[in-house]
Order: C-alpha cells, then sequence, then structure tokens
C-alpha cells in the first residue's frame, strides 16, 4: 500500500490538536512540514548516505585513558592489514593540523590548552583519537585500528569538578593550574544594580539568607543523526559534507585551523538530524578527514559509532552552583550572589568558556532583585570537553533560580506562586531593564500563570496532595513549579562584541525570482530538525503571495549560501526569519517599478497584496510572477533599470527576544521504591507570534521531555580512572515516548519588538523550563518528610535513599557504583558470594 | 560497530546444527534471535570465529499443546509468545513477563531459548520460568535431556546446557486457572530489569493456596523465592497478609550493585515488588 505524502500531510493536519492562529494567511497554519516525508524515512541527503567514487573510510584509535602520555604508537601491523592506504598519528600532521578553534575567549588571561585534533604525545581525556586508519572500506579501517598498537604512560587524572577546582593533580601540567578563567559581573559594578554584599547583610541581620548549593549533572546531547563527515579533494576546492550546525562558521574555522585559503573550502550541511548544540562545534573529526582526504587525494568518509557518539561528541552542563539569596521577611528578594564551578572538560570547544556566561544574565529570570552578583570559575578535567547543549548555561541558571524561589515560599510557609509574584515585573512595567542591564522588550507572567493554573487544576492537585499526606498513602502527589524567561535570537552583535564572542549575530537571507513565478529562499540559518523549509516557506508565501509549494528554501551549503551564522540558541525565526521578511519586501521593492511600467502606470498607484500589484482604482494589475517573467526576458523594461528582482538583506538584530512561560508539574512519587511518576504537565508558553503552531508543538514537546530527562533520567557518569560508564544507550538511560505522558500545552502571546514577526523563539524553552519543574514536584512530594533537596537525575534509589535518610533524621547521597550492562562480552555482574545457583 | 570476521552456519535442522558444534567447538557461538550476541559481537567485546545462526531451523519454533504440558521451541520470538492464547491461559504469569521485555523491536527479534540460554541475571525470561518449573529440552550428539528450570541457571551467564548442545524446547506444566504477574522495576521502560518478580499463584475462595515466585537480578541467576512460597501459603489475598508473608523475599540473595541501584536498594527492592507481584496475581 502506498499513501501519498500529501494525503498524510492532509490526515495529519485533521487530527492534530492545534488551532491555526493565522488570519487566513499562511504564517500562524498549523501545516505539516514539508521535509518530512525524506526525514522520516531516510531517503534523503545524509552525510553518511553520500557515496563518492573512489572513496576511503576512517576509523579512530582512541585513548583508553583519561590522563596519558603517548611513549610509542607502532602502525606497521596495520599499514600490512589489507586495504588500508593511510595511518595516520599526531606525530604526522603536527605541522599542519593546527589547534581547534575556540571563538570565546571570555578574559584576556584566560588559560586555554592547544586541542590538536590527533593528540600528539599526550592524550587529556578517554576518548581522545590517538591514531586513524584509512582504508578502502569500513570493515577493513576497523580491522586494522585494532592492530594500532600505542604505548602510554598514566598521568593522575584530575575527574571531579570540585577537586580540580580546588588545586592539586593538574589536568593540563603545562598550565600550572585548573582554573581556565574568572569571570565576574557584579550589578554595583556594572551600574545596574546595587551591591549584593550589602543585601546579603541586611537580610542576615533583618530578612532571611537561603545558601544552597546545586549540581547540574554532565549530560549527553545523544542527537539521533550520529556525526558523519565527507571530503572530496578532487576539483579546486576541497568539499566538506558534514552533519553539523554551523556550515559557514566551519568553513571559516577549517581556512583558520589549516591556514588554507576560505575561498578554497567549500562547506555542505546536507539534511542534518538534529544537534541540541551538539553539533556546533568544530571537530577534530573534521580536521582529521580534512587531512586524510588531502594526504590520500581521494575522497574519505567518517562515520561515527554510537558510542563513538557518546564518547567524544561534545558533552553539556557539569557545573556546581552555589547561590545566596537575601530577601526581606515578607518575602521581597533583595539580592542573588552566585558562585559557580563549570567543567570544561579536557578542552574548550568552540564556545565551551561562554556557556556559563550566557547563563549569568538569566539567574534574575522574571524577577526585579535589585541587587546581583555572578561570579564564575571555568575549570579544566581530564574529562570529554564540554560545549553548548540545549539552552547552554541558561537551563542551569534557570533551575537554580527556579528552585530557590521555592524554598523561598518554603522558608516563609508561603505558596510558592506567590512567592513568584511577589517578586516578578508586572506587565505594565515592561519594557523592564533587567539587574543584568538586560532589557526586557515584552512579557506577561501574570497571564501565563492565570492561564497554567486554570489548565492544571491547581487547587484540586493540592487538595488530593493535603488527603494523601494525611493518609500516609504510600504514592504522595508532589506539585511543581516553573517561571522561567530566557534570552533567545542570537543575537546583536554589539553585545557579543562586549562579551568578547569572535563574531557577530545577523543572519542573511536572499530571495531569487525564477522566471516561471517559482521563488528559492536561501537562508544562512541551516535547519537541523527545525523545520525552517515550511516555515521560511509559510513567511515568504505570505509577503510574495507566492503559493506555498512554489517556495523552496535553499540552506547549508557555503556556495550556495554565502553567508550565514547558522542555527543555535533560539535564533533562526528571530533573527533569519526577519532577514526572510527584509530580503522578500525588496523583491517587492525592486518589482514595483517594472510592474508599474509594464501597466501604465505611477509607481505611487500601485498597490501590492495576494502576489499581483494592481492600480488602485482600476481593475488592472500584473502577478509577481508576471513581473518575473517579464524581467528575465528584459524586452520591456523602463531605462536604466537592473533586469534582476532578486534581493539579499542582512539583519542584526537590536535586542535579545525573551521568551517567558509557567509550567507546573505534578508527581506522583512511589515512597517505597522512590519511583517519581509523572501524573501532570502543563505548558503555557509565551513564545510571541507563531508562525506554525505545529512546529511549536513538536519544539515544546520534545524540549520539555529532553529537559524532563535531566531531572529523572540522564547522567554521564565517570568511573574512578576516568572511563566513560555511561558509554551506550544500555547505560545512558535516555527517555523515550513510553516513559513519558502527555504534556498540556497552550500559549498566551506578547510579541517581541525587535522583529517584524513578533517572534521569541521556542526551541529551548521547553528543556529551560521542566528541569526545576519536576525537581520541585519531586521535593514537593517528600518534604513532608524532611526532604530539601535531592540531586540529579532524581533515581528511583536518590529519591527512596533521601526518604529513608531523612525519617531516619540525617541526610545521605548515594553514589552508584560506576559498571555498565556489558563488560568484556558479557553483561556486568557483581559476583558477589554465597550464590547458590538457580535455587535456594 | 562491525564485528570482527566469523564464519556463518545456517543449519536447517537440528541434527545439522549439532554437527556444526561438534565441529567446530569452543570456537562457535550459536545466534539465536541475535539480541544479546549481536551488540556483544558489534561492540566487539567476543569475537568468535563461527557463528551457528538457528534461525532457519523451523523445527525449533512454535507452540503446541502437548496435554498437561505446553512445549515451546527454543526459536520461538517473544511476539509469538504474547499472541499465544494457550500460553496466556495456561501460563499466564510468562505471557505478562514476556511483555515486558525490552521494546516492540527487541521483542520481534528476541527468543525465549536465546534469552534463558544466554542467561543474564537481569533477563526477563528465566524467573517466570522457574516460578512455572518448567522443564528444560536439551539436545546433544547423544540425543534428548531434560532439565528442571531449578538445576538448568547454574551460575552467572551459565546454564545446563553443554558444550556441543543446545536447548531445543520448554515444557511447561499448565497453570490452568493460576494467576500470574510480572512486577518489572526498571528507570525507562526498554531497560534491563533492576528488579523484577514473577509471581504464579493458585487461590482457593480467597486464600492462597498455592503461590511460585521467582526473582530477576537479584543474585546470579534467576532465583525462586521459597520462604515466601511457603509463607504465602493459607494466606489470605489482602495487601497486609500477603505483604508480611513477602518480607522475606530478599532473605539470602547476593544482588548485584550497579549505575541504577546498589545491592542494598535492590533488597530493599525485593519485598515490595514481591507483594505487589503476589497481590496482581492473586487479583487482589
Amino acid at each position: 500500500m502506498s499513501i501519498s505524502p500529501e494525503a498524510v500531510a492532509e490526515e495529519i493536519e485533521d487530527r492534530v490538536d492545534v488551532d491555526d492562529t493565522g488570519g487566513g494567511g499562511e504564517v500562524g497554519r498549523a501545516r505539516v512540514r514539508k521535509e518530512d516525508q525524506r526525514l522520516i524515512t531516510g531517503r534523503t541527503r545524509w552525510t553518511d548516505n553520500i557515496v563518492l567514487p573512489g572513496m576511503l573510510h576512517i576509523v579512530t584509535v582512541r585513548s583508553p585513558f583519561a590522563h596519558a602520555r603517548i611513549t610509542a604508537i607502532d602502525t606497521t601491523e596495520a599499514k600490512a592489514s589489507p586495504g588500508v592506504m593511510d595511518v595516520i598519528t599526531g606525530a604526522d600532521v603536527k605541522d599542519e593540523q593546527g589547534a581547534l578553534p575556540c571563538a570565546w575567549p571570555i578574559t584576556a588571561d584566560q588559560k586555554s590548552q592547544p586541542h590538536p585534533a590527533i593528540a600528539v604525545d599526550r592524550v587529556a581525556f578517554a576518548g581522545e583519537v590517538v591514531a586513524v586508519v584509512v582504508a578502502r572500506t569500513v570493515a577493513q579501517a576497523r580491522d586494522a585500528a585494532e592492530l594500532v598498537d600505542v604505548d602510554y604512560d598514566e598521568l593522575p587524572a584530575v575527574l571531579d569538578l570540585r577537586t580540580a577546582a580546588a588545586g592539586g593533580d593538574l589536568a593540563h601540567p603545562d598550565l600550572g593550574t585548573n582554573v581556565s578563567a574568572t569571570w565576574v559581573f557584579d550589578s554595583k559594578e556594572a551600574g545596574t544594580g546595587d551591591d549584593v554584599d550589602a543585601a546579603i547583610e541586611t537580610a542576615r541581620a533583618e530578612g532571611i539568607v537561603l545558601e544552597r548549593e546545586y549540581r547540574q549533572q554532565r549530560l549527553i546531547p545523544s542527537f539521533m543523526e550520529p556525526r558523519s563527515v565527507v571530503v572530496d579533494p578532487t576539483g579546486e576546492q576541497m568539499t566538506m559534507w558534514s552533519s553539523t550546525q554551523v556550515p559557514h562558521i566551519l568553513r571559516l574555522m577549517l581556512a583558520l585551523t589549516l591556514d588554507v585559503s576560505e575561498s578554497k573550502v567549500r562547506v555542505i550541511a546536507p539534511d542534518v538530524g538534529g544537534g541540541f548544540g551538539g553539533k556546533l562545534q568544530v571537530t577534530p573529526e573534521e580536521i582529521i578527514t580534512f587531512l586524510a582526504a588531502r594526504r590520500t587525494g581521494r575522497p574519505v568518509k567518517w562515520t561515527e559509532t554510537r558510542s563513538e557518539s557518546l564518547l567524544s561528541a561534545h558533552h553539556g552542563r557539569d557545573q556546581w552552583q552555589k547561590l545566596t539569596l537575601a530577601a526581606t521577611k515578607d518575602g521581597t528578594v533583595t539580592g542573588l550572589k552566585v558562585d559557580l564551578l563549570a567543567d570544561m572538560g579536557a578542552y574548550l570547544g568552540l564556545v565551551t568558556p561562554g556557556v556559563p556566561i550566557l547563563g549569568a544574565f538569566m539567574y534574575n529570570a522574571i524577577y526585579k532583585f535589585p541587587a546581583y552578583r555572578f561570579t564564575c570559575e571555568n575549570i579544566f578535567t581530564n574529562k570529554t570537553w564540554t560545549d553548548a547543549y540545549r539552552g547552554a548555561g541558561r537551563p542551569e541558571a534557570t533551575f537554580a533560580i527556579e528552585r530557590l524561589m521555592t524554598e523561598l515560599a518554603v522558608e516563609l510557609g508561603v505558596d510558592p506562586l506567590e512567592i513568584r509574584e511577589k517578586n516578578w515585573i508586572k506587565h505594565e512595567e515592561f519594557p523592564f531593564a533587567s539587574v543584568c542591564g538586560l532589557e526586557y522588550d515584552s512579557g506577561n507572567y501574570e497571564a501565563a500563570t492565570a492561564r497554567a493554573k486554570e489548565l492544571f487544576d491547581y487547587d484540586g492537585l493540592r487538595a488530593e496532595q493535603k488527603r494523601r499526606r494525611e493518609s500516609g498513602d504510600t504514592v504522595q502527589l508532589g506539585l511543581g513549579i516553573s517561571t522561567f524567561t530566557e534570552m533567545c535570537g542570537l543575537a546583536p552583535s554589539r553585545v557579543l562584541g562586549s562579551l568578547s564572542y569572535g563574531a557577530g549575530g545577523w543572519e542573511n537571507a536572499s530571495v531569487r525570482m525564477l522566471p516561471t513565478g517559482k521563488v528559492e529562499v536561501v537562508t544562512g540559518s541551516s535547519a537541523h530538525g527545525q523545520g525552517h523549509e515550511t516555515a521560511w516557506s509559510q513567511i515568504v508565501a505570505d509577503e510574495l503571495g507566492i503559493p506555498f509549494e512554489d517556495i523552496e528554501i535553499l540552506h547549508g551549503d557555503t556556495q550556495v549560501s554565502a553567508r550565514g551564522m547558522d542555527t543555535y540558541g533560539s535564533r533562526s525565526l528571530v533573527v533569519g526569519g526577519q532577514a526572510v521578511i527584509m530580503a522578500s519586501r525588496k523583491v517587492v521593492e525592486k518589482a514595483k517599478p517594472i510592474a508599474a511600467h509594464l501597466l501604465e502606470a505611477a509607481v505611487e498607484d500601485l498597490e501590492f497584496s495576494a502576489g499581483s500589484f494592481t492600480v488602485r482604482g482600476t481593475g488592472k494589475g500584473i502577478s509577481l510572477g508576471e513581473v518575473s517573467l517579464a524581467t528575465f526576458a528584459g524586452h520591456n523594461l523602463p531605462d536604466g533599470i537592473e533586469p534582476n528582482l532578486d534581493s539579499d538583506a542582512t539583519f542584526d538584530p537590536s535586542n535579545f527576544s525573551f521568551p517567558h512561560g509557567t509550567h507546573l508539574c505534578a508527581v506522583e512519587v512511589d515512597t517505597e521504591t522512590g519511583q517519581v511518576r509523572m501524573r501532570d504537565y502543563v505548558a503555557v508558553d509565551d513564545i510571541g507570534n507563531v508562525v506554525n503552531p505545529l512546529i511549536v508543538e513538536g519544539q515544546v514537546h520534545g524540549g520539555l521531555l529532553q529537559g524532563i530527562a535531566q531531572a529523572l533520567w540522564e547522567e554521564a557518569v565517570h568511573d574512578e580512572s576516568g572511563t566513560l560508564v555511561t558509554g551506550s544507550f544500555v547505560d545512558y538511560t535516555l527517555p523515550t515516548a513510553a516513559d513519558t505522558i502527555s504534556f498540556t500545552t497552550d500559549r498566551t502571546v506578547s510579541p517581541a519588538t525587535s522583529n517584524d514577526l513578533g517572534a521569541k523563539g521556542v526551541g529551548e524553552a521547553g528543556c529551560i523550563a521542566s528541569t526545576p519543574a519536576v525537581v520541585n514536584a519531586v521535593i514537593d512530594a517528600v518534604r513532608h518528610f524532611g526532604v530539601d533537596d535531592i540531586v540529579m537525575p532524581c533515581t528511583p534509589e536518590r529519591v527512596w535513599s533521601a526518604i529513608q535518610s531523612a525519617r531516619a533524621g540525617g541526610t545521605s547521597e548515594t553514589t552508584p557504583e560506576a559498571q555498565p550492562h556489558f563488560v568484556e562480552g558479557e553483561p556486568n555482574q557483581d559476583p558477589g558470594t554465597g550464590a547458590e545457583g538457580g535455587t535456594r | 560497530m562491525i564485528p570482527a570476521a566469523f564464519d556463518y552456519l545456517a543449519p536447517t535442522s537440528v541434527e545439522d546444527a549439532l554437527a556444526a558444534l561438534a565441529e567446530h567447538g569452543d570456537e562457535a557461538k550459536v545466534l539465536g534471535g541475535g539480541q544479546s550476541l549481536l551488540p556483544v559481537l558489534r561492540m566487539r567485546l567476543g569475537d568468535p570465529s563461527v557463528v551457528v545462526d538457528l534461525g532457519r531451523i523451523d523445527a525449533l519454533r512454535g507452540i503446541t499443546d502437548d496435554g498437561d504440558h505446553l512445549v515451546i521451541g527454543a526459536m520461538t520470538a517473544y511476539v509469538d509468545l504474547i499472541a499465544s492464547e494457550a500460553v496466556r491461559e495456561h501460563a499466564t504469569v510468562l505471557t505478562k513477563a514476556v511483555e515486558e521485555v525490552a521494546d516492540p523491536q527487541i521483542r520481534h527479534r528476541g527468543t525465549v531459548g536465546g534469552a534463558l540460554v544466554h542467561a543474564d541475571p537481569a533477563g526477563d525470561v528465566a524467573a517466570p520460568i522457574l516460578a512455572l518449573e518448567a522443564q528444560l529440552v536439551i539436545t546433544g550428539p547423544g540425543g534428548e535431556r531434560t532439565v528442571p528450570a531449578s538445576d538448568f541457571f547454574t551460575g552467572l551467564f551459565e546454564t545446563a546446557v553443554g558444550d556441543g548442545e543446545l536447548l531445543t524446547s520448554i515444557r511447561i506444566p499448565k497453570h490452568t486457572g493460576w494467576g500470574g504477574h510480572y512486577e518489572k522495576f526498571v528507570r525507562v521502560v526498554h531497560q534491563w530489569s533492576i528488579v523484577a518478580v514473577a509471581a504464579t499463584v493458585r487461590t482457593e475462595g480467597g486464600t492462597i493456596a498455592e503461590a511460585r515466585i521467582g526473582l530477576t537480578n537479584m543474585g546470579l541467576t534467576a532465583l525462586r523465592a521459597r520462604s515466601v512460597e511457603q509463607a504465602l501459603v493459607g494466606c489470605e489475598v489482602s495487601e497486609a497478609a500477603i505483604g508480611a508473608a513477602c518480607a522475606s523475599a530478599a532473605d539470602g540473595t547476593e544482588p548485584p550493585s550497579d549505575l541504577n541501584g546498589s545491592a542494598d536498594y535492590r533488597r530493599a527492592l525485593a519485598p515490595v515488588l514481591t507483594r505487589r507481584a503476589v497481590l496482581a496475581a492473586a487479583g487482589g
């Protein structure tokens, strides 16, 4: 049986419970994504699907040690293995491989260890590449990789973040310290607020001071499509296909790192299957594949295995947050001090040092704190490097403040929603200058919260909670709240400059009118699952009056899209979408004099709507398509006019956008086992105006589960020698659809003012908001036992232990045994003693 | 994720499979549904030189009614077992357990016999097989022999199946009229059991007449909780009574410690999960 994609799309649109919010136009319509058919079936241009004549394959050899000196590498046997064309070690390419780029030096004196694509004489994390085999087939390369003989002298491995920050063994002995940089924001110094020390001192005397420490565990982005790179050295340019979020940045960085002319490098990000920030990177494997292709003169491909991906693609989060909150006795927050330790891992990636800084501006969240200080120490350890992961700094900040606000409410014996309302910015106070110096342009926290309460049955659930507590039910109910905001639409270039970021934050688009009236739109913001092709088509359809189906979106190829800043930080629609609007409007402006000429009317008398120019007050008109054809022919154009309707526009936003929302969560905690079960989840988000409600739903639902996964399930665990124990999906417990519930979502709208769409961005909202909502709910369920914190992820054992030790009047933190399920051919098992075989 | 090279044999009869095993001895690994062996091969955690695939031996697949027993071919896939009305009626705890195995993809490929011979203590088939007091039919060069489930699991990943032998079928005494339940405890649903309990129970007028309990991942092998079984006899079907009878479920066990739970935590889980399994099996 075969069903046409169109029929499937219609069926889905009929079934989905998403209201169109447009006024009959394309923008606001819940369209099924035009790219889904090919992405879901896989019959498309994934990098690994690319096969070139004579192509060779790379398999990597990686260090099993977290920190070691490489004393010798014997490649003789590997080189003699069937099909092997080359075996490359760090020593072979040390003069040409350069060092991987970091684009965000946050301080002038930031310490950085050069990161070679292939380690030369020392490895600094388990999983670092020490050699690669290049062979005719992947199987041959894999076999030969087993034959590469590397001798190591182990060095002390620095693994624990807090220990590393305190000194002692060094992750990089040559640096003389584990501290990469210390970065401070102080509202008094910045002139954006008061002195936080004074606020804390006053609160100690006559108010309340809360001091808490929270851990943001290390997470693994776990994008669906493993990374893959193909490099073709034939022709005038080196062409690289890579499963990357950042083809434009990658091209520039390849040129700078490898000292080749930028014009000699073409980068293509074909269809890319997810990234979550994990593909916002310039990777060792991209450099290596490039070098291997150049050395062999043949096309070369590298595709990672899932285990390789979990081990070596950059990780996210991994911070310790020390927080001091000052408030008056009536619950008005007067100051917040944040002392952060951020684990860089072994090396600084593209934006690693800046990730905590993106959070620095969000600890004050939706609240009117008068005083704030943020101090961050970036610390090296001998673990996989960290970098951006969905939300990048902002989820960590949101977690901290939303946990703290709930704790403050408990301290004062008031409802956690009430304490938030007391401190948040009222809707009539926008635009609001935050204590960090950001200008929040729009928002309405009252409206979002009121709607969330309505959908959640907040009062009914509180009553049920009371009943369960009183009856001593083994299943306890907990309610969690998160009222979040985030800075999105990265970013005004001037602001990025003030933060020492190495690039701008603009985005580019161009529109090409084809002779047949069809349209090609080129966007510099290349999608890796977001649905740009559909959303951009909807925008252009409304702007130009061209049918949705007649619009083709081109992206992800530096030869097609010359300028772009790529996709991350919920920026595509907010910044790139605006560029698309500007480019579309330029087309209309260029077409207008030609249309007037063809209609024999004055330009001032023309109006453009629904794809046609008409002469006001007459029935005369001409479609944009007809103007395009006339322009192509050039037979009858006004004197001196350029025969071309194409346009190009670059948009640099004047401000960030500030999505916000109120998320309410109910969990049931089985007090006998510690198991947490999601009961209800209501997310009311204000992301401004919406282009495609269906895409928004997808982003929100996926984001929610990803954030819930941090709260309940996911954690990258290393053993005491620095080996990644959660090295496969057997042990890194990603949730699936079967682990979640159906979320209730709704939206309120206060449009952004920094773009014509009024859009704020939705890529990270769910993931930022849900983690504290769930943890607050879990704690709420067991607080009456005396529990006031549980380290993430809130595993059944951690929850159970917290209840046990609270009942026993103490506190305890359990550390799981670091053992994967599969080791040496068999699942792990502690052999134990006294087993009696099958029965007892 | 490419295994080291191996020779692949796909016999179509048990005789040919046994001959292949006889010829290659220790060098050979038997491939059932491949859901445990293939990851091990692909991660190069094991490298047999010969793989003997039983997938083409039709005689090893299927469920037949043999009077007072059900006979399940060793190569019967989980999904076929789940679909079997006969198993649901006469060995309901097995249906319940197999429904909880991993995810739909794995349940389509994985086989009951493969899981039993692999004998991962966190696997979900062994405990119900113990609880149902099944007989495991092992075929070797000298013909067939039958081993009771209680003697089948001899150690960590070790069973009574010897060198050159195959598990060919599982004979399950019909437990018609018995209730059954498998209480599986996991963090995410597709995971191996952290702890699980298989309970099959016969009640007479509101009290438990007979009960048999199998424990998953509470030791080197699946285990019978015999002290609980004895305590349950004559027990009324109530949470309090059954809970008291199940309190000893972890006694004498040596469960593992891993990322999902310490041994102490597992020992705390076992009585709770046993109580829940028995209550559900008894219809309480």
